[in-house]
């Protein structure tokens, strides 16, 4: 039954994207051409303008663009004129290195303060001032004093995945069921013991949540970062074809972004069932 | 080819001037111009006299101007006499070195990241990529595209870009400090004059009195920007406050299209080819060409920091020079085909050519159903008349973007940097004007650089 009951998931899932397909076929076609323009002046205008061709490309046409960029994903046709597949490392790169220095400072602190209440409240208000700002806010200050667009951009991912990770961990860190702390404690465990063989373990599900929702901040927030500060990545990619007004190409990579945040989404949600413990 | 004459040979006439030994001028002037012209060859192949030869003849011909008295002096105590006397009194040896220098020294960086805008203005930055003018001069430039003139401004600040392209208003915005911190900063070479329009949504197709547009939402790329002066005097002109009767708002070069097909904005006045592309894709008209608000405006510029020049004095040289050459070799119609094939890819503008081939030259749809053909509707020219930057100082401080005196003049010559283009643009062949300054008539009304606040008190709508 339970098969079935999979299969026929699959077998609407199957039926709603083709109906999607067909509509966004059918609603895309041209109006036929139209007569009355100087064939001179038809030369020099696009096809939107001509033909009463949509502006919205057809599935197929987004789906022959999308072959073109798997089949060649790594060329180089200049700075500016990168692959999709280069295109998206340098974003993943990114994300990668904002991302990592994040765990190494959310981590840490958010279990001082999870530890110390003098911590928490002392540092409170600072973190509910930071934590809603957007992170793009951020970009002119970064541009401003870091002096380096690159860095610039891992920088805000720094900054906007941290406070996911940073309450995460201070809030599991916190809320270690007081039974096994008193256990260590009538064992006379030493501090950085307790730390790591009890609090850690315990708080680990809590903290790869955390880290799992501070990534897919960060994977959204470098598209828009990217389209900011330009050069490379797939933000960079949305942009120059956005110029180009190749709407084409920007479902396209707007494929490819839902396809790789679901990946590290899928990542940080295999990690975190490895910790989880039963209780 | 007088440069090459050595000024120190008795014979050498620099004027027209017979010497008496023969018996016709006719027969005095083939001997020697035979004899010259095999001189000549033999110098101009040695780069090093004849660098010495034009720096002595220049010195020379200061200090003696008259050719007579120049040849008495030379046969009566000979060159190499009259040459040791000047070099007592003028430093010819370091006036040979610094002249020699700005020509063939060793360059003291070779990779160089220049900063563009993906838009035609940039033509001449862009186009010496893939056709060669930057590494015809030893340098290994990349250009690299960006998303807008803050974040261009930002990293060549930054120094990630070693030169760029911007609206020439902004070096003199950086420089007076108008919107950033003040850093020196200088303009070697403007890139293009015209080429802007003003491009309208296609539903006010009847709305062509700018009398009409009250109300209007448009759009210029930068706030320091020829488009936003240009714009808002062509407003005021036809009594529109372009700050309370309409909206004015800076949008990115390559975000106006989508948004005026998003009905964000009811028009611009921006660079091509936003215009042309408005037009292709049917979303928008060209109301009129900015040639026609001022004939000959400078619109974008090559920028540099004043320390870049400064620390680095051959390479900006060769950079400045790849530059203009390419300027000289846009300016012919005849090129344009060509040019417009090789900045449409991707890497470059990312439009399709015949976008960028109908804005070169000139032979474009204006979204009405005509076909206009206009040659000079975009035109580069490398000169960086001082009286432009006057100019668009004076527009600054009447929108109030300018507070307090000006010095004009100063800010002008600092930044606009006319004597070197005016060099290197002789060294290419180009003629640059002999003046700096130039009236310019906009809209019919005349400019007078020596008057700018005169020029300002005549407006009837300003912020002054």
């Amino acid at each position: 039954m339970r098969l079935s009951f999979r299969l026929r998931a699959a077998i609407l899932s199957v039926a709603l994207l083709a109906a999607f397909l067909a509509a966004w076929q059918l609603g895309t076609m041209g109006g036929g051409a139209a007569s009355d323009i100087d064939p001179e002046y038809a030369k020099l205008m696009g096809q939107t303008a001509v033909t009463g061709k949509s502006a919205m490309p057809g599935p197929l046409d987004v789906g022959k663009v999308l072959w073109n960029h798997i089949a060649d994903p790594f060329y180089y046709k200049g700075p500016n004129d990168q692959g999709i597949g280069t295109q998206l490392a340098y974003s993943i790169l990114r994300v990668g290195i904002g991302f990592g220095l994040a765990v190494i400072v959310a981590v840490p602190l958010g279990f001082l303060i999870g530890l110390s209440p003098l911590f928490r409240k002392a540092l409170d208000p600072f973190i509910q001032v930071m934590r809603p700002v957007s992170p793009l806010a951020w970009m002119p200050l970064a541009l401003y004093t870091i002096k380096d667009s690159n860095i610039s951009a891992v920088f805000v991912i720094f900054i906007c995945s941290i406070w996911p990770m940073l309450v995460n961990t201070a809030f599991a860190v916190a809320n270690v069921r007081k039974e096994w702390l008193n256990v260590a404690r009538t064992l006379e465990v030493g501090t950085f013991r307790k730390i790591f063989r009890v609090i850690l373990p315990a708080a680990a599900p809590t903290i790869l949540t955390g880290m799992r929702i501070s990534v897919s901040i960060a994977w959204l927030v470098i598209v828009a970062a990217e389209m900011l500060v330009g050069g490379t990545g797939i933000g960079y990619f949305v942009w120059n074809e956005w110029n180009n007004l190749s709407i084409a190409n920007v479902i396209n990579a707007i494929l490819f972004i839902g396809v790789i945040g679901m990946l590290l989404d899928q990542l940080l949600g295999f990690l975190t069932r490895l910790v989880t413990y039963p209780e | 080819m007088s440069l090459f004459k050595n000024p120190f040979d008795a014979g050498t006439s620099l004027g027209a001037c017979p010497c008496g030994a023969h018996r016709s001028l006719a027969e005095h002037n083939a001997e020697y111009a035979a004899l010259q012209r095999q001189a000549e060859l033999e110098t101009a192949a040695d780069e090093e006299k004849r660098l010495t030869n034009a720096v002595d003849q220049a010195v020379i011909r200061a200090i003696l101007p008259d050719d007579m008295t120049r040849r008495r002096v030379l046969h009566a105590i000979g060159a190499g006499t009259l040459l040791a006397a000047l070099e007592q009194a003028f430093p010819l040896a370091t006036a040979r070195e610094v002249f020699a220098q700005g020509k063939s020294g060793p360059l003291e960086k070779k990779d160089l990241k220049v900063g563009f805008i993906p838009i035609t203005c940039a033509t001449p930055i862009i186009m010496a990529h893939p056709m060669g003018f930057y590494s015809k001069h030893g340098l290994n430039v990349e250009v690299i595209k960006t998303a807008g003139w803050a974040v261009i401004r930002d990293k060549t600040l930054n120094k990630e870009y070693d030169a760029a392209h911007m609206l020439s208003p902004m070096p003199l915005a950086i420089t007076t400090g108008t919107g950033s911190n003040p850093i020196p900063y200088t303009m070697p070479a403007v890139e293009n004059i015209n080429g802007q329009a003003i491009t309208l949504s296609m539903k006010h197709k009847d709305k062509r009195d700018p009398k009409s547009w009250k109300g209007f939402k448009l759009a210029v790329p930068f706030d320091y920007s020829m488009h936003n002066y240009l714009l808002r005097y062509y407003l005021a002109e036809h009594g529109v406050d372009p700050d309370t009767d309409v909206q004015i708002r800076a949008v990115p070069p390559p975000e106006m299209v989508a948004n005026l097909r998003a009905d964000n904005i009811d028009g611009f006045l921006a660079p091509d080819p936003v215009n042309q592309r408005a037009v292709y894709d049917g979303v928008g008209f060209i109301h009129i060409l900015s040639k026609e608000i001022w004939d000959g405006h400078p619109c974008c510029a090559f920028a540099a920091s004043e320390e870049f020049v400064k620390t680095m004095p051959n390479t900006y040289q060769a950079l400045l020079k790849a530059i203009i050459e390419a300027t000289a070799f846009a300016t012919k119609a005849e090129n344009r085909k060509q040019i417009a094939e090789a900045i449409a890819p991707a890497n470059y503008l990312n439009q399709p050519v015949t976008v960028v081939e109908q804005v070169l030259t000139g032979t474009f749809a204006d979204g009405l159903g005509k076909v206009q053909k206009v040659p000079d509707r975009i035109d580069f020219a490398p000169f960086p008349w001082h009286s432009f930057a006057v100019w668009i100082l004076t527009q600054m401080k009447r929108w109030g973007q300018l507070k307090g005196d000006v010095d004009y003049k100063k800010v002008a010559e600092q930044v606009f940097l006319a004597t070197d283009a005016a060099k290197l643009m002789k060294e290419v062949g180009l003629t640059p004007p002999s003046a700096t300054y130039a009236p310019a008539t906009v809209m019919g009304k005349t400019f007078d650089p020596a008057k700018p606040e005169e020029y300002i008190a005549s407006f009837k709508i300003k912020r002054v």
